[in-house]
């Protein structure tokens, strides 16, 4: 499903990074990096799913697309909307109509407003909201309950319920299916499928790699607040021998249903990242160079960010 | 059955409390050094020692304590209260006249404080940081660290003494016959009292309220809703408002006893005729049946306030309607 015209991209990032000030010790402020040169590009119609460990920097980039990251972030780099740059007035503008954003859990609900009037927000109607829980299997009683009293899996379809209040363009989904059994965790991410065949594109946030094999188009693959690779799906499925970056391929092994092999050592943590490749330190293939910047490469179709990658 | 049980649990509970404040009361005025009978009389009186005996044992002041609280509590069971000894009135007479004065300056003071508290609360969250923020903030920790008597005072000072925009004291013009008193009159005079009075509760409801909204702000389920494109007032509205307004009303309801406990300071200052000034001139005379007789009311007044507060807080938090009336 690959597009090989060059087309506009929906969402285009480039080179962001997004630092937090904060207080060390006493008065000294210093800023921790967690996003660095960050390189990510959605297409409209397309499932791009991002794959990476916990604090890889997953949900913040969501975060910083929406533009709802706290007071005490800084942004830098390109972002661009349709080929315009996406700025905080387009963001304020755009979320919730043409972006919609999925959250991670039930938290994201207000605890004392029903889950109904929450799924309308302030632009949807009672007709938007009907047609979703019908499309989602929920009851329309669910409506009336407060998010204390939905399941897990309730909750989750409420949230992806809220998505398609309007004619979204771009939806931002974080870890939309932990929760749900295996079948409605599929069904939920064929949803995405059809919403991308209609031609919405899709930034799918997520740990169950096997499932959104399934759907995705192509995987971004994050290691420590940047993006190490980027590949059609196709390849992920075709084993590691496709992939092209070390840690994409130890991050396959890593996997239950492969060898459930895991590598020494840990992610960097986001105030300490060595120079150079951010990997170096746990990759079976390091050299002299690996200390030096590292680029992205376009390399048989995808692409990395690995001096060796091949 | 749920709710008979809670009713009446609920009634025991404050019998207790009553009999308890009684109790303790009495104990308190028997061990004070004051001399219900030199009191009342004056420490100069020309009064024969036949005629102070003669008022002491009328009082029952030679009968032990035990007897004569025993005594006290056997009438109070049928309803008399016994008779004041400052205003020379049954007890219940004095407080049913006077706790009008005190419950519409405790009720002013208190929708003031609440009010105000609360709108000063959120504008102190929404510009955290800045300016109005660090403004509010001052203002609060000052006023919340000043004293309520003077305070009284300071307001006395300014607004009747020196721009003379408010009369100094009392309930209504002392010129006035008392079917002439406007409520006009009334309002007018409750105003520098109401407001001393409310600076016992506002700064704690708006710092309260402040620091609950910036949580709020900071919450999942906010940066979720800005996602989806709500704008700041929307957020406010339909977000922070539903979900400070719980600690803000918990809040506002216990506050009735620190209310209660500032009317004696704040009536004192402006000889106000409520139940404040009252419980004062009973103290300082020895006055023991009026004294136990506003404590006893104060604490089913400060009982329902809280009983109020959870009540409403279950009807408000869906959370707790399921697991039924819980104090």
């Amino acid at each position: 499903m690959i597009n090989d015209k060059k087309v506009q991209p929906l969402l285009e990032v480039e080179g962001l990074t997004v630092s937090f000030s904060r207080y060390d010790r006493g008065w000294n402020k210093t800023d921790l990096e967690v996003i660095h040169s960050l390189d990510v590009t959605v297409n409209a119609g397309e499932i791009l799913a991002v794959v990476g460990s916990s604090g890889s920097g997953k949900s913040l980039l969501a975060h910083c697309i929406l533009g709802i990251l706290p007071g005490n972030a800084k942004v830098s780099g390109e972002m661009a909307y349709k080929g315009k740059p996406l700025t905080e007035k387009r963001q304020k503008k755009l979320r919730g109509h043409e972006i919609a954003f999925i959250p991670q859990s039930v938290d994201f609900l207000d605890p004392l407003m029903k889950v109904g009037a929450q799924v309308k927000g302030v632009r949807g109607t009672d007709e938007k909201m009907r047609e979703a829980f019908q499309r989602y299997g929920l009851d329309e009683k669910t409506a009336e309950l407060y998010p204390f009293q939905l399941s897990g899996g309730m909750a989750r379809r409420i949230l992806i319920s809220t998505a398609v209040m309007e004619e979204p363009e771009l939806i931002v989904a974080d870890e939309p299916t932990p929760g749900l059994d295996l079948a409605m965790a599929m069904e939920t991410l064929n949803h995405f499928r059809e919403l991308a065949d209609k031609g919405c594109g899709v930034l799918l946030i997520t740990h169950d790699i096997d499932l959104a094999l399934n759907i995705a188009d192509r995987i971004a693959v994050f290691y420590g607040g940047t993006t190490v690779e980027i590949c059609p799906a196709a390849d992920f499925k075709a084993g590691k021998d496709a992939l092209r970056h070390p840690y994409s391929k130890a991050f396959l092994d890593a996997l239950p249903q492969n060898d459930f092999k895991p590598i020494s050592g840990t992610q960097p943590y986001a105030g300490r990242l060595p120079k150079g490749c951010l990997f170096a330190d746990r990759c079976p293939r390091r050299t002299a160079e690996c200390g030096g910047e590292i680029l992205m490469r376009d390399v048989r179709g995808g692409k990395v960010r690995c001096v060796h990658g091949d | 059955m749920n709710r008979v049980k809670y009713i009446c649990s609920t009634t025991l509970r404050m019998l207790l409390l009553v009999a308890a404040v009684s109790v303790l009361s009495f104990v308190l005025v028997s061990a004070s050094p004051v001399d219900p009978l030199t009191a009342y009389v004056g420490a100069e009186s020309t009064m024969s020692q036949e005629a102070k005996a003669e008022i002491a044992e009328h009082w029952g002041l030679n009968d032990p304590p035990v007897q004569r609280f025993l005594t006290w509590a056997g009438n109070t069971l049928h309803g008399d209260l016994g008779t004041s000894i400052t205003y020379n009135l049954p007890v219940g007479t004095v407080i049913f006249s006077r706790v009008w004065y005190s419950l519409a300056l405790i009720l002013a003071a208190w929708v003031l404080s609440g009010l105000l508290g609360f709108l000063a609360g959120i504008a102190a969250a929404l510009y955290k940081g800045r300016l109005l923020d660090k403004g509010i903030k001052t203002f609060c920790l000052v006023l919340q660290s000043a004293p309520v008597f003077w305070f009284g005072l300071l307001m006395l000072t300014v607004f009747s003494v020196l721009l003379g925009w408010f009369p100094l004291g009392q309930a209504a013009p002392v010129d006035k016959l008392a079917e002439d008193v406007t409520l006009g009159d009334r309002l007018y005079h409750m105003v520098l009292p109401a407001i001393t009075l409310s600076i016992l509760g506002i700064s704690k409801i708006t710092l309260y309220t402040r620091q609950k909204l910036i949580e709020i702000m900071n919450s999942d389920y906010f940066l979720f809703a800005k996602a989806r494109g709500e704008s700041t007032k929307q957020l406010i509205l339909r977000h922070g408002l539903r979900n400070i307004s719980l600690p803000a009303i918990t809040l506002q309801f216990a506050s009735f006893s620190e209310l209660f406990g500032g009317i004696a300071l704040a009536e004192t200052v402006f000889s106000y005729p409520g139940l404040g000034s009252a419980i004062t001139a009973a103290a300082l005379s020895g006055d023991a049946p009026l004294l136990i007789g506003i404590a006893m009311f104060s604490a089913i007044f400060v009982f329902v306030g809280n009983f109020i507060a959870n009540v409403l807080y279950s009807i408000v938090d869906p959370r707790l309607k399921e697991g039924g009336y819980r104090a």
